[in-house]
């Protein structure tokens, strides 16, 4: 069974954001939310970097561990789901997440920050696969339908890599190699720890 | 052949030319590409433009929670990797839960064993069947205000803490999250009910409970908890005056720290209680903290204090009810018989008595 991973190749990433609006369109993201962001770091300066980053989808995940009505679940393929029915809007994952994933559709308001909403690797969520139900509440189900990430699938660059992690940690060490620099499987050692990268 | 010389000769001048012109161009083309050699690898892009900062310096940097920019975003969105919420998810899930689990457990089986010891408390001199007032009704009413209150938010709370663990396996995933989604509303909502009566009860019984002298005879008999001693005290003991100190203490230290959960992110309430620690000599404590780590040390204060207020009201409880005879009445109907007010608070209720009379005997003096 894959194992499913995001990996941003910082060499070749160039923050055109086109991931973020590909997933805020495919899945009719609310206002305000974005599931996945790009982080500039050294902004105008040498050496500048972008990363494009969204839930990470970890082994053990934290988010899991600490949410108070346990509505989180892991598929076969590692990707970290939750259901928006049970979930209670405490914040307590967005508290624990090292990648700062999980979103909410109001900003602390009394309190009332709405249901969690965070990247599902375009896999839906726990209602029927591909119903009404589940694009309206977590968006589209792509890995149901044998495709993968549309954050990834619409890279122009070919930086944000998605789908088996030993197929793209392949496609990563290759490029690695042809290139002769830049190793840095970002995240990784965070979100899948002992795992190699 | 003659013919053939010159052209040797220009050949061989030609060869000469060639091979200068192709030395000329090898150096000169090898200092222009020398150059390019060092910005490109194999002929791909670019790399090593971090300057003088190594691949894997960057990588830890970012590691270690260096953030950048987003666009459009906060600037919280910039940091790419908080490591400090493995450390809350640690502590939270970890000794939290595990010593405030004890803490309470603990505090019921201690007064358990006490209870089996030492028995409910009796009015030694049996009840008067006479009564005079403690509480008025307004009192009253800002006790069970702070009281009632209290219970909605510690059972609230706890069950945000242990529900998944206790209730949950019982009652299902879908019946769980919907109680604790009420819970969670109740908890946010109650908690200005208990700020307004912590605020009244603070008001109305600070003057009693300023410590004095007769609280240390107190103490020194155990407040008669352990034998059968009735110390001399007005109208709070030193043990309900330990109580009232520790409810406005604890009150309003969850207070502050509740309202720092209900606006998250807004408030920065930690790096000054720090930096006053190490103004204070604990020079270790971190006072450069992110916004995240303000939210999760705000978290966790807010349930270490829970927990230990909750296991200290747990004995309050008690006393007030199981543990001695007559002493709920102060607070039901606010009448108290004489012989438990003699016998518990002798100075308050001989003062209370004298005035009473003082106040009747003119009365019958104009008879
Ligand atoms: C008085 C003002 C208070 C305020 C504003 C307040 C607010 C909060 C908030 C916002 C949370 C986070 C979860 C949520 O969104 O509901 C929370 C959690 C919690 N509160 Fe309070 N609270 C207050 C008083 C209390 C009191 C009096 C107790 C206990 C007697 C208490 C016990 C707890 C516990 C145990 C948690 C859960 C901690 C965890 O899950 O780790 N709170 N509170
Ligand atoms: S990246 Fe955050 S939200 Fe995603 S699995 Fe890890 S802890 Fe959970
Ligand atoms: S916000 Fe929702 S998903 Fe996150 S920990 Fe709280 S209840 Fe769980």
């Amino acid at each position: 069974m894959a194992r499913m991973k995001f990996l941003c190749d910082a060499e070749r990433c160039i923050e055109c954001n086109a991931c973020v609006t590909a997933c805020k369109n495919e899945h009719e993201v609310p206002w305000g939310i974005n599931r996945r962001r790009v982080v500039t770091i050294n902004d105008g300066g040498p050496g500048e970097r972008s990363i494009s980053v969204a839930c990470m989808h970890c082994s053990d995940a934290p988010c899991m561990a600490v949410c108070p009505v346990d509505c989180f679940y892991q598929t076969d393929e590692g990707v970290v789901l939750h259901s928006k029915d049970l979930c209670i809007g405490c914040g307590y994952c967005f508290y624990a997440c090292p990648f700062g994933a999980p979103q909410y559709p109001q900003v602390g308001n009394f309190g009332s920050r709405g249901k969690m909403d965070k990247c599902t690797f375009c896999n839906g969520g726990p209602e029927d696969d591909h119903s009404d139900a589940e694009f309206r509440s977590y968006g589209r189900n792509r890995l149901g339908e044998g495709k993968l990430p549309l954050c990834a699938e619409m890279c122009s660059t070919r930086a944000l890599l998605a789908g088996d992690g030993d197929r793209v940690s392949d496609i990563y060490r290759e490029r690695v190699i042809a290139r002769g620099f830049g190793s840095g499987a970002w995240g990784w050692g965070r979100a899948y720890p002992g795992q190699g990268s | 052949m003659k013919h053939t010389a010159p052209m040797n000769v220009f050949a061989w001048h030609r060869a000469v030319t060639a091979l200068a012109a192709l030395v000329v161009a090898v150096v000169f083309s090898a200092i222009v590409i020398g150059d390019a050699a060092v910005a490109q690898t194999g002929g791909s892009v670019p790399g090593n433009a971090l300057g003088t900062t190594a691949d894997s310096e960057f990588w830890r940097q970012i590691r270690q929670g260096e953030s950048g920019t987003v666009a459009g975003a906060n600037e919280q969105a910039g940091t790419l990797i908080q490591s400090e919420g493995d450390n809350w998810r640690a502590m939270r899930n970890g000794p939290l839960s595990k010593w405030g689990g004890w803490a309470l457990f603990g505090t019921v089986a201690l007064l358990s064993i006490f209870f089996v010891a030492r028995g409910r408390i009796k009015i030694g001199a049996g009840a008067s069947g006479k009564t005079m007032t403690r509480f008025n009704l307004f009192e009253r009413m800002s006790h069970w205000l702070l009281a009632v209150s209290f219970i909605i938010l510690a059972v609230s709370g706890l069950n945000l803490l242990y529900g998944r663990y206790v209730f949950l396996p019982l009652i299902g995933a879908d019946a769980f999250g919907a109680i604790t989604l009420y819970g969670k509303l109740a908890h946010n909502y109650v908690a200005f009910g208990f700020m307004a009566g912590l605020f009244l009860v603070f008001l109305l019984w600070i003057k009693e409970n300023i410590p004095n002298r007769h609280d240390l005879t107190w103490l020194n008999q155990g407040g008669g908890m352990f034998n059968d001693a009735h110390p001399p005290a007005k109208k709070f003991n030193a043990g309900q005056k330990m109580v009232f100190w520790i409810v406005i203490v604890a009150g309003v230290s969850i207070s502050v720290s509740g309202w720092s959960l209900l606006y998250p992110f807004r408030y920065e309430m930690i790096a000054p209680t720090f930096e006053w620690f190490n103004w204070m000599g604990f020079n270790w404590v971190p006072v450069d903290l992110t916004a995240h780590q303000e939210m999760q040390y705000t978290q966790l204060w807010h349930a270490i204090v829970a927990l230990l207020f909750i296991a200290a009201i747990i004995a309050h409880i008690y006393i007030g009810t199981l543990g001695m005879e007559g002493a709920f009445d102060a607070m039901s109907s606010g009448e108290v018989d004489t012989n438990w007010a003699m016998e518990h608070h002798s100075l308050w209720a001989e003062e209370e008595m004298s005035e009473a009379s003082a106040k009747e005997a003119p009365a019958s003096a104009a008879e």
